[in-house]
């Protein structure tokens, strides 16, 4: 019990902190952050139930104002933007992407891999696309077509992911809790 | 201290939470219920007025006014495309009704203070007590809180220890380390709550 609080607890500080890692902008302010790694790694290693609820508690730490979103942002202000998709889809990312993890056997950063693209892009897209298009007043193919650049760096975070999944479930058995 | 809470007092920072909640929520609602151009346009420009007027004191009003800089980049994408399209109105109408209902909800979330708002958080999810109970939800949000400097400590520190042993960047060969670093002090911050009667 104990255990599983602080995992979560955990995850949810490395979403947060991951956001403060330098980050690489496509367009000024719109740029890609390691966050959507951090949700990834929720689902992989913490598996579906735990990795939802950190992610969850990222997110309502994040509403309640600590300016913890990538550039320092937070706040339920953030939710007026075109971000609020994705902030929202963030623990069905997490969820869905535990999901694939448990379900799938073989190698750990194969499964780790295809878990990340699966949650914490498709999953998280289908959140952040209609998101966008209500923010900003666009159609869901006008949105679509903005996200398309998000593509190339999600897949190198789904690939660090599944590495670093890897590395905890060499170094830490225990600690992958995805594959119970 | 992690916190986007102005440390300049204003009249706003005595109010309850509950009502400015739920004001706030009516009017996110009401900027974004269908009411195309002028009239939407005026409703937003008005309700940045009084934010602005409720925030009061110039200090805070600078810090409120950083605030908007998330909005840039929609900013700039809008004024583009409805520039091409020629649709100016219904262009300043979406970034109106988006610059209002951010700047009123950032000023709620600068005037209330973070336990204020964890205690109400937690007052809300009373009903839900027998699936999420209320004290793990506080004692996971306050651990949260704490873990974020101390793992960016934790990266720091292993980030120092590179260069003592190698020439090369690093890159992304520490993330590894990292994520283990953590899963080890969260296994240990688990170990003490266990020891002190545990989370329930």
């Amino acid at each position: 019990m104990e255990r599983h609080l602080t995992h979560v607890a955990l995850f949810a500080a490395m979403i947060a902190a991951l956001g403060l890692i330098p980050r690489f902008e496509v367009f000024p302010g719109l740029g890609i952050t390691a966050q959507s790694m951090g949700v990834m790694l929720c689902g992989t290693i913490l598996g579906a139930r735990l990795g939802g609820m950190a992610a969850g508690l990222f997110v309502l730490v994040l509403l309640l104002g600590l300016p913890i979103w990538a550039g320092g942002q937070g706040g339920v202000g953030l939710l007026a933007t075109g971000k609020v998709g994705f902030i929202l889809g963030f623990p069905f990312a997490a969820f869905a992407a535990g999901w694939v993890m448990s379900r799938l056997k073989g190698a750990v950063g194969v499964a780790a891999f295809a878990a990340s693209v699966l949650g914490g892009m498709i999953v998280l897209y289908a959140f952040g696309i209609p998101g966008m298009a209500w923010g900003l007043g666009k159609s869901l193919a006008e949105a679509a077509v903005i996200c398309l650049s998000f593509i190339p760096g999600d897949l190198v975070k789904a690939a660090l992911a599944a590495g670093i999944t890897s590395a905890v479930a060499k170094a830490r058995p225990a600690a992958l809790l995805s594959r119970g | 201290m992690l916190s986007l809470t102005s440390p300049v007092e204003t009249p706003a920072h005595g109010w309850r939470v509950g009502p400015k909640l739920l004001a706030l929520a009516g009017l996110t609602l009401g900027l974004f219920l269908p009411a195309p151009g002028w009239p939407a346009l005026a409703l937003a420009l008005a309700v940045l007025v009084a934010a602005a007027l409720a925030a009061g004191r110039w200090a805070i009003l600078a810090a409120w006014l950083r605030l908007f800089r998330p909005l840039w980049p929609f900013a700039l994408l809008l004024i583009l495309w409805h520039g091409v399209t020629r649709t100016p109105l219904e262009g300043a109408v979406i970034l109106l009704r988006m610059a209002a209902a951010m700047g009123a909800a950032n000023l709620v979330t600068m005037t209330t203070r973070l336990a204020d708002l964890q205690g109400l958080v937690l007052w809300l999810m009373r009903p839900l007590a027998p699936i999420l109970p209320a004290k793990p939800l506080a004692i996971a949000i306050a651990l949260m809180i704490r873990f974020v400097p101390v793992m960016s400590d934790r990266a720091a520190q292993l980030a120092q220890a590179w260069p003592a042993r190698s020439s090369r960047r690093a890159r992304a060969r520490l993330m590894a380390p990292r994520a283990l670093a953590a899963l080890d002090d969260a296994d240990r911050v688990a170990e003490a709550l266990r020891a002190r009667g545990g989370a329930l």
